[in-house]
């Protein structure tokens, strides 16, 4: 036996290390999607790592629906500052004009609206051929199947049907002009190994995934977040209540769920997630339909 | 896990896994089993695929709709069928397992090379009932091909010939032959019931004639990297990063994953194709230069001259070197829908090379049936065979039983730019 030994965190880091210099080798104008969440934090500090000591060799771009918590704007604002990357927000504003909301038009209907059109807009007006996402395998089932470079044609359309077999290390990076892929680099960790990996290389993240006394409204078992400015979203019979909570992943406000929790720093997050029952993305309220991350996806969404 | 020790956490190592065979053969119930026993998979999602609705509680993998969990897709769920490679999750204490569950029936040989291409380890299921099969000899010769580090063997069902220990040891026997002809020397073999759970997590009691380790107990203590650090070192180069800040004006380092072997900072390296040498200054890392890397870190290296070294180069020892090669004869898995034939050409995308390449010859096709070898004009989807390529450019490659990493290659259609061939350099 040898001394050699990678630890699992560093075995995934390396990997999506690769993945991310590859994508830099063979495609012309890579960009990567930053959604402010623990895992685009972890992408990011990926990417950091993979090009040290010279500085992002691409854009961040965020999809911004406006309905985003305000602590998740004031982090990208100064992370990225400190950082010296290169942030671009895009909004369907078109839309955001119109007030698309998800009280009003649905759930289904705003995500579309706001952020697959969002996302697909500007991916076009960018130009570019590839966008790094943070999704993982182990998020949804239909992910489970998903590519880590996972092609899209010229709607940016998914269809898992026609994706290319991956083997050993090599990935194929060829497309026609007006293709495009999503490639996702941390295909293969968990959540544990994204809270593991957080807590051991400490990297920062929005204050919202730590405990705290926080309004919110109790709308059966999910925990929604209240905001003063938002209190067109109470229904008949909701009164607003302080409750000790925290996030274990970040979305729009108006539907992302909240979960009780006394966890307050990284290791009781990372005792949490090793003793949690429930996936994270039940608080997601737009993953409970029978496919709908499947839908979602086909429609251009990464 | 919920007793989980965290710092122990933090040193576990990273085994690859791949499951092949067909439902029949209780592949599902075993990935089921071992997500249940290992809490693996989460309650709402166990929930959303039980087989008795309204039940809030799940009291064994026996309630649960296990092909529904795996089958993610919709026209999965629609045609009761499973398409392609699925990536399972799950870790002990001790370590993490990322398990390929290759589907056995249609498509099964792209499916099963590209689920065992990243694989340490591969998991072949017996039905004790039925014994070695044709299936089974299939799926092992093409592991072999594969070079698959380690073989296990679950022989499943075991409560369906009331654990009986002749049966296990009669199985065990044929499979072990069968193996020794494969030239497969490291394999397993293991007794099981995955639908009570006897030795996949716990021992259970209805076995006790048997003695060797559990089905985890087994995945616990594999070797995660085999040899992969005592081969030598190959460094293809990915990327040469060059900041020209103010700070970095003339820094130059390159970037890659190191395929095999280790380098030490002081090691003369030579580069191929141009045959210059040069001496590792740094193995420069975010979190501080290192004094030593091993495969399959990804690093940036920086040498002590200014040689012209670019993506697509790969540093090597002066005391390992290998010889330009510009015909090839490779074991290919032909995965394009279009068959491959003589005299046409493909990308050839070899470590972080890409380049042209022509089929010369297809020197036999093995019959994924009989394993003979038979003379054939092409290659159809699924099929197996033995082939001659002429490269437009040499490569620096080492054998597939060699090096994994330096002996793989890919082949891409020119017109629709899809992966078409899975290729292992002899």
């Amino acid at each position: 036996m040898s001394e050699h030994k990678l630890t699992q965190l560093k075995a995934l880091e390396a990997e999506s290390i690769h993945i991310i210099r590859e994508v830099v080798a063979e495609f012309r104008n890579p960009v990567m999607l930053y959604s402010v969440g623990k895992d685009s934090s972890v992408l990011l500090h990926l990417a950091r790592k993979a090009f040290y000591p010279a500085p992002l060799p691409f854009s961040l771009l965020h999809v911004d629906t406006g309905f985003k918590f305000k602590e998740m704007y004031e982090f990208r604002d100064n992370y990225c500052k400190e950082i010296g990357a290169d942030l671009i927000v895009r909004r369907n504003e078109d839309a955001i004009a119109k007030g698309m909301n998800p009280k009003d038009h649905g759930v289904a209907r705003c995500c579309g609206a706001l952020k697959t059109q969002g996302l697909l807009d500007a991916l076009e007006e960018g130009g570019y051929d590839a966008a790094f996402g943070g999704a993982r395998r182990d998020e949804e089932r239909s992910r489970a199947k998903e590519r880590v470079f996972s092609m899209r044609d010229e709607f940016g359309q998914w269809d898992p049907k026609n994706q290319r077999p991956e083997l050993w290390s090599i990935y194929n990076g060829r497309i026609h002009e007006g293709e495009s892929v999503r490639v996702f680099p941390i295909s293969n960790w968990t959540e544990m190994d994204i809270w593991l990996y957080i807590k051991e290389e400490g990297i920062p993240i929005v204050p919202l995934y730590f405990a705290k006394e926080r309004p919110m409204i109790e709308r059966g078992e999910m925990l929604i977040p209240y905001y003063e400015e938002n209190k067109d979203q109470l229904l008949e019979g909701e009164e607003p209540k302080m409750i000790m909570s925290r996030f274990r992943t970040l979305g729009c406000s108006p539907c992302t769920g909240a979960v009780r929790s006394s966890a307050v720093n990284m290791t009781e997050i990372v005792a949490e997630a090793a003793a949690a029952r429930r996936s994270e993305r039940e608080t997601r309220i737009i993953d409970h339909g029978a496919n709908s991350m499947e839908d979602k996806k086909k429609e251009g969404y990464f | 896990m919920t007793e989980l020790n965290l710092e122990l956490t933090k040193e576990i190592e990273l085994l690859r896994l791949v499951t092949v065979g067909s439902v029949d053969d209780g592949k599902s119930t075993l990935i089921g089993r071992l997500l249940v026993d290992t809490k693996g998979a989460f309650e709402d999602q166990l929930l959303a695929v039980r087989k008795k609705k309204g039940e809030t509680k799940i009291a064994s993998a026996a309630e649960i709709d296990l092909a529904m969990l795996t089958d993610g897709l919709s026209a999965e769920r629609e045609q009761g069928i499973t398409i392609d490679v699925a990536y399972r999750y799950f870790a002990t204490p001790k370590r993490k397992f990322i398990m390929a569950d290759c589907p056995g029936h249609e498509q099964y040989t792209r499916n099963m090379v590209t689920g065992a291409s990243t694989a340490s380890a591969a998991i072949i299921l017996i039905d004790a009932r039925n014994g070695v099969m044709p299936q089974t000899k299939r799926h092992t010769h093409i592991l072999s091909l594969l070079g698959m580090p380690h073989l296990i063997v679950a022989i499943n069902k075991m409560d369906m010939v009331d654990h009986d220990q002749a049966t296990f040891e009669r199985i065990r026997q044929d499979i072990t032959d069968y193996c020794a002809m494969q030239g497969i020397k490291d394999l397993i073999c293991i007794p099981m019931s995955a639908l009570n759970g006897d030795m996949v997590a716990v021992r259970g009691e209805n076995m006790p004639w048997y003695d060797g380790p559990t089905l985890l107990e087994t995945f616990e203590s594999l070797p995660v990297l085999g040899q992969l650090d005592e081969q030598a070192f190959r460094f293809p180069v990915q990327l040469v990063n060059r900041p020209q800040t103010a700070d970095l004006p003339d820094y130059r380092g390159f970037m890659g994953t190191i395929a095999s072997g280790t380098v030490k900072v002081g090691d003369k390296v030579m580069v191929l194709p141009t045959g210059k040498s040069s001496t590792v200054k740094e193995i420069v890392m975010f979190d501080g230069n290192l004094d030593e890397a091993f495969a399959p870190q990804s690093v940036t290296i920086t040498l002590t001259d200014e040689i012209d070294i670019s993506r697509g180069d790969m540093l090597v020892r002066g005391d390992s070197m290998l010889e330009p090669q510009k015909e090839i004869t490779a074991n290919v898995c032909w995965i394009g829908d279009e068959p491959l034939e003589p005299r046409k050409k493909y990308w050839m995308k070899h470590t972080t090379n890409t380049l042209k390449a022509m089929v010369t010859d297809i020197d036999f096709k093995t019959d994924i049936h009989s394993l003979e070898h038979e003379q054939s004009d092409q290659l159809a989807m699924n099929e197996i065979g033995q082939i001659q390529l002429k490269l437009l450019k040499p490569i620096y490659a080492d054998t597939y039983a060699n090096n994994r990493a330096t002996g793989s290659f890919i082949l891409i259609d020119g017109f629709t730019n899809n992966t078409v061939g899975a290729g292992m350099i002899i």
